[in-house]
């Protein structure tokens, strides 16, 4: 047991020693990070300023680059849970699918009769017929619309549910379709925000997934979560509509198919618009920043062919009446089209500042979030308090491993100086291993590391009183030790394995802090056990081989 | 001979169930005592379980919570309360107070006008003020966040309670549980008694601290185990006795090291984390006492299997010396 074959040996401190260059970087985190944010800089824009230069050369290639992670707690930055309204999408399916399934009614005018929408729940579209007796033709040419769903778990079912009685048809999304179509909305809505968070160009966000309809956005060194909600939070949905009249009245009675804005800058001043828009923003191909013939901010876009060939043959067959540039449900503008509008790009101007009109094309370029969303949970930390913090993490984490040290080597002389130095090894694999994966560090995390310190000495501690009770009972000093060690052992797994448990749960059902909490307490267990285990025996073995004491006293 | 620090001696031979019913009176009490400081006192909630916006403001210059208090309340924003934030870190020029307000809305979320609104109301009480950190929780996530917790500490027994059945006996397994149990509610007790600030990292707090509890309840089993292996004949109280009593130093010894790196961090970690820390020392604390006084006295009165050397017959049978072998 106490012979440790050489490779053997050579690995272990290999591995410490692969550590040991791993946690480097983080002696140097501004330099380290100034050099990373370089690199991608250059990669993202193309271009190689001297500053980047610079900055990429303070710290050389060839030598890791890997940071530890700082989390908001520690860095600062805004933190955002987002609930994306999946069932706003089912309406405008709904929307959309009415011109097509009209148009498919009245082919058949002369079975069914007239046909005509009614007003219906949001998310139903229910059309009347007045041939009643008819109804189940209607039905069949509205299934003929249907698709099949395409999803894994919905495969072969129908994308609409369809019902026909008296003389109405009800069409709804079925329920295989809303599942994927929620999987659908909450996977755009996150792409849109990633673009979006990645025009502004800020360090490594975290954007994901949580849940069914849930999207957590973390963004380290913006100022506010009021600034980041501004960004993301507007749903920033452009669309074109006929307009069918203006007036003054916010309730006006409306036909089906037809909705009430407000007006954008005219107060009190309502536009009656048809529901179904001629273009979106999704038709959209470049939108940028720019100022209008009065010297206004205003905002350029360019539709890509198939929305320019449809704005075209739109504006040309109805000039001389107005339509409406809509954003979010207010009506921007309603110029009257004068001519015929084929180039496919435009204007849109109104009150707006510079700093408003760059975001909006930004937001328009990013594309429009399929639905709403609110916002669950939101958190600003200040820079100011994440330092603060780092500094008090870092205090205490040295206090705690002196405290350590001192009362290790007090209590067990050279063996204590031994468990020593594997606490400090496992600080810096826990450091090395985390720059590796790059995960993040937390408050909590660094009280897990300071904690790992105190429990790290713990193994140790088994084998060390073993040893003392394997000598007491008169053993020679290399059986007590090897017998110390091999009696220990089981007692060293069957603890770690129950705090890996509880590290375990805290991960899958945990969030942010804890999660990150969870993390780190896990890799300091098996960091924990592999330098108290394998260290420490080697660091006793060669004390053994040099000094080859015949007597021990521990 | 050299210096060594013991804070246990080499041999002992206390008698740790001497006082069983006391010590083991003592903990029910506690439990029952936390379960009704829990009921009636209530937990301090923070905003990660109850909902609402916190703000942690910082500011140069001493200042009243009375002065904050007055011009909150003329905003009527709902139910706020203010606490001053002390640290020794902080020094002369760093004054820090949290607000809390409750949830006024469905989304529970402080709107930014409100928030405007707070920050130019203290800048006519104190203009250096400035927000370090703002945090609001809906009562939607909040709910689901007490749910999760509750489950997280479940799941993390349960769990715990298999592997130890698994590899030692049932009655080992219901000893750990009620002792973690004790824990536990140990924890939650004392922060119903001080009204202290129960979040989310409290719940962490609290699976460590379970994680630890158990650990330090599985090495004195896993000697338990051998001993009861070592001495078949000896009385099961006696065996336990003899157990505790060689586990001693390293229980002290690992409590005293965690004690030790836990108290540095709650005395230089800052206040942001202070409740953490304190929580897992306790924990620590709680769960040495009953790794002695709680687990050992389960297994006791469950009674335990004595013979450990059969674990089937083919090898028992190999076991027997050859002179006592029945002949072929």
């Amino acid at each position: 047991m106490l012979q440790i074959p050489a490779w053997k040996r050579v690995l272990i401190l290999g591995l410490i020693a692969l550590g040991l260059l791993f946690a480097m970087p983080n002696l140097f985190y501004g330099k380290v990070e100034s050099h990373n944010d370089a690199i991608a800089n250059m990669e993202r824009s193309g271009v190689e300023t001297p500053e980047d230069l610079a900055a990429r050369a303070a710290w050389p290639d060839w030598l890791p680059s890997g940071l530890v992670n700082l989390g908001l707690d520690l860095r600062g930055g805004a933190h955002l849970l987002g609930e994306v309204h999946v069932a706003d999408v089912y309406k405008a399916r709904m929307d959309s699918l009415w011109p097509e399934l009209r148009d498919a009614l009245v082919a058949q005018r002369d079975t069914i009769g007239a046909v005509r929408r009614v007003t219906a729940p949001d998310g139903q579209l229910i059309v009347e017929i007045s041939n009643a007796e008819q109804i189940a033709k209607a039905v069949e040419i509205a299934r003929g619309l249907a698709v099949p769903v395409t999803s894994i778990s919905g495969a072969g079912q129908s994308d609409l549910d369809i019902k026909g009685s008296g003389n109405r048809l009800t069409v709804q999304l079925s329920d295989a379709e809303k599942a994927a179509t929620d999987d659908r909305t909450v996977q755009q809505s996150l792409e849109i925000i990633r673009r979006r968070i990645d025009e502004v160009g800020t360090r490594e966000p975290t954007i994901m997934r949580q849940g069914a309809d849930r999207i957590l956005i973390q963004v380290p060194g913006i100022g506010s979560a009021e600034e980041l909600k501004q960004l993301i939070g507007t749903t920033a949905k452009l669309t074109f509509n006929p307009v069918v009249s203006r007036g003054t009245d916010a309730n006006a009675r409306v036909a089906a198919g037809q909705v009430v804005l407000p007006s954008m800058d005219e107060q009190g001043v309502y536009y009656t618009l048809e529901q179904s828009p001629v273009v979106t923003g999704e038709d959209l191909t470049d939108a940028r920043p720019s100022f209008d013939q009065n010297g206004q901010p205003s905002v350029d876009f360019r539709f890509g062919p198939t929305g320019a060939k449809r704005f075209g043959s739109y504006t040309s067959s109805n000039i001389g009446q107005p339509f409406a540039i809509v954003l979010d449900n207010q009506v921007i503008s309603a110029p009257v089209i004068r001519q015929a509008i084929t180039t496919g790009s435009g204007q849109i101007s109104g009150s707006m500042d510079v700093e408003s009109s760059t975001r909006l094309a930004v937001l328009l370029r990013a594309g429009a979030l399929p639905a709403e969303m609110t916002f669950l949970e939101e958190r600003t930390i200040g820079p100011e308090l994440g330092q603060d913090s780092i500094d008090a993490g870092r205090l205490s984490s040295i206090i705690a491993t002196v405290a350590v040290v001192a009362y290790m080597i007090a209590s067990y002389g050279l063996f204590g100086v031994f468990a020593s130095v594997a606490v400090i090894v496992n600080v810096i694999l826990i450091l090395s291993i985390m720059s590796m994966m790059g995960a993040t560090l937390t408050l909590p995390g660094i009280a897990g590391i300071v904690l790992t310190v105190g429990t790290a000495v713990d193994a140790n501690v088994i084998i060390y009183e073993r040893i003392r009770e394997e000598l007491r009972r008169g053993k020679r000093v290399v059986k007590a030790i090897d017998d110390g060690f091999s009696e220990a052992m089981s007692a060293i797994i069957d603890a770690n394995v129950t705090t890996f448990i509880a590290a375990m749960v805290m991960f899958f059902l945990g969030s942010g802090p804890v999660k990150g909490f969870a993390v780190t307490l896990t890799i300091g267990l098996v960091t924990s056990v592999f330098t108290a285990i394998f260290l420490t025996r080697l660091l006793i073995v060669l004390w053994l081989d040099w000094r080859k004491p015949k007597q021990l006293v521990l | 001979m050299a210096f060594r620090l013991k804070l246990v001696p080499d041999e002992t031979n206390v008698n740790f169930f001497r006082w069983q019913w006391l010590t083991f009176g003592i903990s029910a009490v506690a439990m029952v005592g936390s379960i009704f400081a829990v009921l009636f006192m209530g937990l301090n909630f923070g905003i990660d379980f109850k909902g609402g916006t916190t703000i942690r403001t910082e500011s140069p210059a001493a200042f009243e919570v009375g002065d904050y208090r007055r011009v909150l309340d003329d905003l009527q924003i709902g139910d706020v309360s203010i606490t001053e934030v002390f640290d020794p870190s902080f020094g002369e020029s760093k004054h820090v107070a949290m607000i809390r307000i409750g949830t006024t809305d469905e989304t529970g979320s402080v709107t930014p006008e409100e928030l405007n609104k707070v920050e130019a109301a203290l800048k006519t009480v104190d203009p250096q003020v400035s927000f370090a950190a703002v945090e609001s929780v809906g009562p939607k996530v909040s709910g689901e966040l007490i749910k999760t917790a509750i489950y997280a500490v479940g799941a993390a027994t349960i769990a715990i309670m298999f592997y130890i059945w698994l590899r030692f006996e049932w009655q080992f397994a219901i000893g750990a549980v009620v002792s973690i149990m004790h824990d536990v509610l140990l924890t939650v007790g004392i922060f119903a008694v001080f009204q202290l600030k129960f979040d989310l990292t409290t719940i962490a707090a609290l699976l460590t601290t379970l994680g630890y509890s158990v650990n330090d309840t599985v090495v004195v089993f896993d000697r338990l185990r051998e001993n009861l292996i070592k001495f078949k004949a000896m009385p099961l109280i006696d065996v336990m006795n003899l157990t505790v009593n060689e586990t001693l130093s390293r229980t002290v010894m690992t409590a005293v090291t965690t004690a030790l790196a836990l108290t540095a961090m709650y005395v230089f970690g800052g206040d942001v984390i202070r409740g953490f820390v304190f929580a897992m020392l306790w924990g620590v604390f709680v769960g040495a006492y009953s790794t002695v006084y709680v687990a050992k006295n389960i297994v006791l009165w469950l009674g335990v299997k004595r013979d450990w050397s059969k674990p089937d017959p083919k090898e028992a049978k190999d076991d027997i010396p050859a002179a006592f072998r029945d002949a072929p």
